[in-house]
């Protein structure tokens, strides 16, 4: 103790030494343990997209929907939440020192047609089926002094046809419960754009409370559907919309799907858990991104949206499934 | 020339924020500015590992934002007590860095639990609220009166620097390694560890002048005490009343984002701005709080917030109006955060000092915190125009209120 004393600043020194050492050396084995790089190869119809999620590095993999077992390719982006159809690629990734991220929206070539930078983190991203209509949603944190429950959320459109960006839904008029929505702390996101591009459907919030509302993107107007449901994913064919709503009024969430023609909902049978906005992988399947708790990596899943069956794993350590047709 | 020789006598003569800084504020500079990299590494990668990596929903992840926060502001008052009555203020400080630094290893540890994300935001708050007021009693101590704030400027801009560096860090960390979890942790907990060990090897521990006396006169009814000596008691008031009418810097950024009307993607860099104009003048407005006195400055400090908020309401500025809003911004953390310390450092007796800053600090972190949620409540039953003008109604009625309060103090000031 007494030599500690009196040789505090060497042995500080010893010591602070040694601790840049070890951090220095975990950093160099990590980096050094990098992933050899499987085969670059071009996305085809039939694949399913997703993210890798077994060693943290973001790349997006395919491997062939009818074989989902089979080997995971690598394609040459690395995004943390990606949405491909009809050739246009959305891919919410990294950009500048922040750390901050940026939306990329990629052609059928690969080439970044355009990048925005993205007010937050990266949450949803979503292509119209005919690949001109590009959405994205992104979570706004404050800085460290920020509020209990400080956040908020941002979603932008993007209509590659005109050029035109929707910096925020915020910029449309929302109408809930037949009165015009106008509190500051309204939230949107979570868009699912149609096969006309341009009714979709997307969540609004405010003071802790959700709705599921219709909107148009021309005439710049969203009409609440009902309350409750969040993040809204439209069938291929358009009659059927899929959201997760909640269990209980601070409960987990759980995947339902509603017929807009019949208003029938159906809610599926061992969902709960779903943070995701579910994707069709046809009319009648439906796939989503889960963590299944006990500290596993993300995995995506597979349910019938009928209701029938629960789901099954579709392809482990993964998120952001996008099935290509 | 012959007029500069003739001025120059008087200028040595009275030496009003002249002399070295000891030692002691540099090791503890360095030891914030490593444990700022440490922490803000955390705060730059925590949203990412809630939201994308564990997917907590976002109400949870609001909730435990809300845990974070809220921690510290009583345990600086038991940090502060605890320091002054074992008399280590060193001691209790490393404590607290050490309960920070430990955090950063616990959070893998607990992985996807919502439960356990919290418990351990809470421990590393606890160790942030801990530490904080022996860690300004020690600057306090160490300095002469008359330099309190430079000392306090240099500390806040080592501090601040650290800040900056800290999201520098975990992009690096994201870029190079990838999203997972265990590099940005374990990088983050080297920082804290350094920190650790400058606070223990470098930082001299200031010696009581007197003996210890057989019974510690340190009580809770003594640390209650403090808040009869009137000009303690009111400046604690003083800077409570003005916590209460100043926005949260979430908000602030936000509300300025929308009013000026600059591209939504230069949200993330506005604190960026605020925190480059704190490095930029922490030591001007130190060596003018010395000068001038450190009430004025805290004051002025508020009114160019004032100033900030006013501009919050000129819609569609575009950039002048949004760089002018993070210049005073910034003028106004320099103006204020370690200037109040220096304010209330010289009133407090020294075997209390460090209970005597936690109270000034509670005071004003606990009023900030319900104005945070009072503007909350604000935005969601109003249009973001009204709320501010509210705020700026309230903050004309503080300024005035806090003068009032603090109107008598001003020679007293200049005195010290």
């Amino acid at each position: 103790m007494r030599w500690l004393r009196e040789h505090r600043v060497g042995a500080g020194i010893v010591a602070m030494v040694l601790v840049v050492l070890a951090g220095g050396g975990y950093v160099f084995w990590t980096s050094a343990t990098e992933r050899a790089g499987a085969s670059v190869g071009a996305p085809i119809p039939g694949d399913l997209l997703f993210i890798d999620q077994s060693d943290g590095r973001d790349v997006v993999q395919r491997v062939p929907l009818s074989d989902p077992d089979g080997p995971r390719q690598d394609t040459a982006e690395r995004c943390q939440r990606v949405y491909s159809a009809a050739g246009t690629t959305v891919c919410l990734r990294l950009a500048g020192p922040g750390p901050s991220y940026e939306v990329a929206v990629l052609g059928a070539d690969g080439r970044a047609l355009r990048t925005l930078g993205l007010a937050g983190i990266p949450n949803r991203a979503r292509v119209s089926a005919s690949g001109q209509i590009v959405s994205w949603t992104s979570f706004v944190t404050g800085d460290s002094y920020a509020v209990p429950g400080g956040f908020s959320t941002r979603t932008g459109v993007l209509d590659l046809r005109t050029g035109a960006l929707v910096e925020s839904l915020e910029d449309f008029s929302t109408t809930v419960a037949g009165e015009p929505l106008l509190s500051a702390d309204r939230n949107y996101w979570g868009v699912t754009v149609a096969g006309d591009d341009r009714t979709f459907y997307a969540t609004v919030s405010s003071q802790n409370r959700t709705w599921l509302v219709k909107g148009d993107l021309i005439t710049r107007t969203m009409v609440e559907v009902r309350p409750g449901p969040e993040c809204p994913s439209l069938s291929p064919d358009g009659t059927k919309v899929a959201y997760k709503k909640r269990v209980g009024r601070f409960g987990q969430w759980e995947l339902g799907v509603l017929d807009l023609t019949s208003r029938h909902e159906q809610v599926l049978p061992g969902t709960t858990g779903i943070d995701d906005q579910a994707v069709w992988l046809d009319n009648t399947r439906l796939a989503y991104g889960r963590v299944p708790g006990d500290g596993q990596k993300s995995s995506v899943f597979t349910v019938p949206a009928d209701g029938s069956a629960p789901p099954e794993l579709l392809v482990a350590e993964a998120s952001s499934p996008v099935p290509l047709r | 020339m012959y007029l500069t020789t003739r001025n120059s006598p008087r200028v040595t003569e009275k030496p009003v924020a002249g002399g070295k800084l000891p030692s002691t504020v540099f090791a503890l500079g360095f030891v914030s500015l490593l444990t700022d990299v440490s922490a803000e590494m955390i705060t730059a990668f925590l949203p990412v590992y809630l939201l994308y990596t564990l997917q907590l929903g976002y109400v949870q992840f609001g909730l435990l934002d809300g845990l974070y926060n809220g921690a510290t502001a009583m345990l600086r008052l038991f940090g502060g007590f605890v320091s002054d009555r074992l008399r280590k203020p060193k001691m209790v400080a490393l404590a607290g860095y050490g309960t920070s630094a430990l955090a950063k290893l616990a959070f893998p540890l607990v992985g996807a639990s919502g439960a356990g994300i919290g418990g351990v935001l809470a421990f590393d708050r606890a160790g942030k609220g801990l530490r904080t007021a022996p860690r300004d009693a020690l600057i306090t101590l160490a300095t002469p009166p008359g330099r309190l704030g430079r000392a306090f400027g240099v500390h806040r801009a080592m501090d601040t620097f650290g800040a900056l560096l800290g999201p520098l860090v975990t992009f690096w960390i994201l870029a190079e390694l990838g999203t997972g979890a265990s590099p940005v942790f374990v990088v983050s907990f080297c920082f804290a560890v350094l920190g650790c060990i400058v606070l223990a090897t470098f930082v001299r521990e200031h010696e009581p002048p007197s003996p210890k006396p057989a019974r510690s006169p340190v009580s809770w009814r003594a640390c209650a005490g403090l808040l009869r000596d009137r000009r303690i008691r009111r400046i604690t008031l003083a800077a409570g009343l003005l916590g209460l009418v100043t926005i949260s810097d979430a908000f602030v950024f936000v509300v300025l984002q929308k009013t000026s009307g600059v591209p939504l993607e230069l949200l993330p860099l506005l604190p960026l701005g605020t925190a480059l104009v704190f490095l930029a003048a922490a030591v001007p407005m130190g060596l003018a709080a010395d000068r001038f006195g450190r009430w004025p400055v805290f004051f002025a400090g508020h009114v160019v917030l004032l100033g900030v908020y006013a501009v919050l309401l000129v819609p569609g500025g575009g950039f002048p109006v949004a760089i002018a809003a993070l210049l005073g911004h910034g003028l106004f953390y320099a103006a204020t955060d370690g200037v109040l310390m220096a304010c209330a450092g010289p009133l407090v007796p020294e075997s209390l000092r460090a209970s005597g800053l936690a109270v000034v600090q509670t005071g004003q972190a606990v009023a900030r915190l319900v104005s945070s949620v009072a503007f909350g409540f604000l935005l969601a039953a109003m249009t973001m125009r009204s709320a501010v003008l509210l705020v700026l109604i309230a903050f004309v009625l503080a300024l005035a209120g806090s003068a009032f309060l603090v109107r008598q103090r001003r020679s007293d000031a200049l005195a010290a």
